[in-house]
């Protein structure tokens, strides 16, 4: 298990979250080097060259999605990078932990994909429960701004950029990047129909680009080491480390950063620990709530983009989640779409219906109510509900883990229908209402 | 009513973050939350409206979005128990029992002599820690039912 590292390696050093440790840490670097000696474009192209692809859950190559910002020749209108730190997707913490120990990282890389794409504002969006995260990171911009990193002029560049603060207030679907973008402006989180696609009309209609907390903070190791460094880790089409979140029933549960492509078994066995109280293991979820709960016989995938799709999943936010033998998949899949209903902005009926349908059934055959057709109709309700029938994602999200279920552990749904539910209720034991 | 200047000065700054003055609005409605009894009532929402030059009513869609807006008055301490997947697999509706039993409110309400709010809320990012809750914004994780116990015993 030794492989090289980068994401996390400062956090262990004291005050790693000062301006002072990082710079010790050779901290803004590559910002340097950018502003000396690096064109805009030289960026972008270092960047694609990396390979990197996005970590907020899609898996979009970042070099491309910066290209895609139009030429600042032809369209002159402000434009803005938005840093999508609304970590919502359940299972998933993994930026939570860059934030708090490492603002700097994400400060420097803000300030290079800005610079790449010539943004004169960015806002990093953080859910509003991440207190000490977001202290931390406008701790950072002010370090920065101070020091002359931030702001007009950065280092007497001629290169000016602002960086902003801006607090969610607890909505999953502010993570999704136009319905952040609604909220940034003021609104409810309503996602916005596409296209157009943020590059031509983001925040404000102007020009922007949406990326995740991870994303962004690779951005500096590249530039700082190079695009052929960082494909020596990681796999061919999916380079780089990257934070693996994972928990659940696992012995020791954390955020890791592994090389990706490292087999989800030697995730779960070698760094985790294995299965808790060794237990066997029943399911798992790759990455993140909205890849569906998978077969113990598929943990041999590596954790990468194209071998989870190839399986049938996702690689997602990298968050694993993990289910022992005693689990109840019902329960856990009735817990999400309880989660997915109340997340729903209620734009689309085949969300907003679909989702309480969907956590109806789930919950009925959980309490021995089911009956054998409903099966069925959790596939029928989710076939209603994706791919690609509604304004976002949400409700691909809610749908994948209910396909999961039933083509993943219908035994288990056809058990409870036959035997009267999760064993809780087929003892008669009532459970407290745990939904508000 | 009008809101205390020492927030319509803040919110004046905020408002220089961006193009259009409107986008203040959320952060805006966190401060008064904070500052003004803990939840937004509908006097806050109508000065808030004034400030940002906007209808009460749009103030009121934006707030009942969010979910961690209160538009109605709630205890003193929150108290935010995660009740999704991850917590769930490590017991989390056993913390919420407890937790139910320690602050002497119902998920979703408040205690009666007014000293906590419970509610079971969704993912707070705290999942390789689980069970794990927030009280008052600040995190709490690998919860025990002592713990639990231990922790709100000690607000007042
Ligand atoms: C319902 C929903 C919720 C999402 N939540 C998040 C989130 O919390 N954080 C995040 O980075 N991306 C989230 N995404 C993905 C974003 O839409 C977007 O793809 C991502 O921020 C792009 O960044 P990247 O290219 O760096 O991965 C979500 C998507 C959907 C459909």
């Amino acid at each position: 298990m030794n492989h090289p590292t980068y994401l996390l390696d400062r956090i262990e050093n004291k005050d790693s979250h000062t301006l002072a440790a990082y710079r010790e840490a050779g901290g803004y670097s590559a910002l340097e080097k950018v502003l000396k000696s690096m064109s805009p474009a030289d960026v972008i192209d270092e960047i694609k060259a990396s390979g990197l692809r996005g970590r907020g859950g899609a898996g979009f190559p970042t070099g491309l999605k910066w290209s895609f910002m139009p030429d600042p020749e032809k369209d002159t209108r402000p434009r803005h990078l938005a840093v999508n730190a609304d970590e919502s997707e359940p299972g998933t913490c993994k930026d939570r932990v860059l934030m708090r120990e490492d603002p700097h990282g994400l400060v420097e890389g803000t300030l290079i994909a800005c610079y790449a794409m010539r943004c004169q504002a960015a806002y990093i969006y953080v859910r509003g429960e991440y207190r000490l995260p977001y202290q931390r990171v406008q701790a950072a911009i002010d370090e920065a701004r101070e020091a002359g990193l931030v702001g007009e002029n950065i280092a007497g560049s001629g290169f000016s950029c602002e960086i902003y603060m801006h607090k969610g207030a607890g909505a999953y679907i502010c993570g999704e990047e136009t319905g952040l973008m609604e909220s940034l402006e003021g609104k409810r989180g309503h996602p916005r129909p596409k296209p157009p696609f943020p590059a031509g009309f983001g925040l404000w209609g102007r020009p922007t680009t949406v990326n995740n907390v991870e994303t962004i903070f690779n951005a500096p190791f590249i530039i700082d080491r190079g695009a052929d460094w960082f494909r020596t880790m990681g796999s061919e089409k999916s380079p780089g480390n990257f934070l693996c979140g994972i928990s659940g029933q696992v012995e020791r549960p954390g955020v890791y950063e592994l090389p990706l492509g490292m087999p989800a078994r030697e995730i779960l066995e070698k760094v985790a620990g294995g299965v808790w109280k060794q237990r066997k293991l029943k399911a798992w979820i790759p990455g993140g709530s909205s890849t569906g709960f998978q077969r113990p016989e598929t943990i041999d995938t590596p954790m990468d983009h194209d071998s989870l799709k190839a399986m049938g999943s996702m690689f997602g936010t990298g968050a694993m989640i993990i289910l022992d033998e005693t689990a109840s998949i019902v329960r856990s899949a009735r817990v999400l779409l309880d989660f997915y209903e109340h997340e729903s902005c209620g734009q689309c009926s085949q969300c907003r219906e679909g989702t309480q349908w969907l956590a109806q059934i789930f919950r009925r055959i959980e309490i021995g109510e089911g009956r054998m057709e409903d099966i069925q109709l959790l596939e029928d309700l989710a076939n209603g509900m994706a791919p690609g029938k509604t304004i976002c994602a949400l409700s691909d999200a809610a749908a994948i883990p209910t396909h999961s279920v039933v083509r993943n552990f219908r035994d288990e749904l056809e058990e409870y229908v036959r035997e009267g539910g999760h064993p809780d209720y087929r003892q008669g034991r009532v459970l407290e209402e745990t939904t508000s | 009513m009008a809101l205390p200047e020492k927030l319509t000065l803040e919110f004046d700054e905020l408002c220089t973050h961006y193009p259009e003055r409107r986008a203040a609005l959320i952060p805006a409605l966190h401060r008064c939350q904070e500052e003004l009894g803990g939840w937004l009532s509908p006097e806050t929402l109508e000065d808030v409206a004034a400030y940002f030059d906007m209808e009460p009513v749009e103030v009121y869609a934006v707030a009942s979005f969010y979910p961690m807006f209160f538009l109605r008055p709630v205890g003193r301490h929150v108290v935010s128990v995660c009740r999704n997947i991850s917590c769930n697999l490590r017991g989390a509706d056993d913390i919420i029992a407890c937790a139910s039993k320690a602050t002497g409110a119902k998920v979703g309400g408040s205690s009666e002599d007014g000293r906590f709010y419970l509610e079971a809320v969704e993912c707070q990012g705290g999942c390789t820690n689980a069970p794990m809750m927030v009280v008052d914004g600040k995190y709490h994780e690998d919860l025990t039912a002592e713990k639990v116990e231990k922790i709100l015993g000690e607000l007042s």
